[in-house]
């Protein structure tokens, strides 16, 4: 988790369910097949949701670490 | 991680009947909906009576006769202007409200529209609701997809696994 390369971050900073995942479901459109995006949150549903999302879009879940109420999850993009 | 067979699945639907025109329920139909649009489903919204409002412009008199008029004058359109379930007081209720969203960084009703549009997600109205209030499509927003009655929405009910009623 400490190792993971990000080629983009998306600040979702303070934001609630469900504009994380809206953000993040625009963002992917940004990333070639294989990059990875982290996602910086600070709504807790992101632990379950992005997993959840991923699960349905087919792209990867990395992991998420929690550093004082801040989220960081990766993600990779498995498919255009 | 993704095989080559995930690409041939068929999006899955997702069919939400909007029935209230309260703000904080349609308010859960659009976060449901923009998620699941997000999430790469397929949407539609089909909107029915109290419902309906969401879709309308601000304006004052719709209605071809003095009962629907004097009913939509009551009964006021737009996204904007929808009352509370509970804790309506007057309007007091909803100006609160709306006041706290702001604060939480969350998106207001209209932007919920304005963001379920872009991802995608189908309205549809329905035509009874529709005529019994005697509205014209004029007195609706653009991002009306579809004018349609229940059968057109039950055969996409078949097609999709989640429905909600809301």
């Amino acid at each position: 988790m400490n190792n993971v390369n990000k080629d983009m971050t998306l600040d979702c900073y303070g934001l609630l369910c469900p504009m994380p995942i809206i953000k993040i479901a625009e963002k992917m459109k940004e990333l070639e097949v294989g990059q990875v995006l982290e996602v910086i949150a600070t709504d807790e549903g992101i632990k379950t949701d992005l997993p959840a999302w991923c699960k349905m879009t087919g792209h990867e879940f990395l992991g998420v670490k929690e550093d004082n109420g801040e989220f960081h999850a990766f993600i990779k993009k498995v498919k255009p | 991680m993704a095989g080559e067979g995930e690409n041939i699945m068929p999006k899955e639907k997702m069919n939400i009947v909007v029935f209230s025109g309260d703000m904080d329920k349609v308010l859960a139909a659009f976060i449901i909906a923009t998620t699941a649009a997000a999430m790469g489903m397929d949407v539609n919204m089909f909107f029915t009576f109290w419902g309906l409002n969401v879709l309308r412009k601000k304006k004052f008199t719709s209605g071809k006769n003095i009962l629907q008029k004097m009913m939509n004058a009551l009964n006021r359109g737009g996204a904007a202007r929808l009352s509370l379930s509970k804790f309506n007081m007057l309007g007091l209720g909803p100006a609160v409200m709306k006041t706290m969203m702001k604060r939480s960084k969350m998106p207001s009703l209209p932007e919920m529209v304005q963001t379920a549009k872009n991802l995608g997600v189908k309205f549809t109205a329905c035509t009874t609701t529709f005529s019994f209030m005697g509205f014209s499509k004029d007195d609706f927003i653009d991002g009306v997809d579809a004018y349609a009655g229940a059968a057109t929405f039950l055969g996409e009910v078949i097609d999709g696994r989640v429905s909600y009623f809301i």
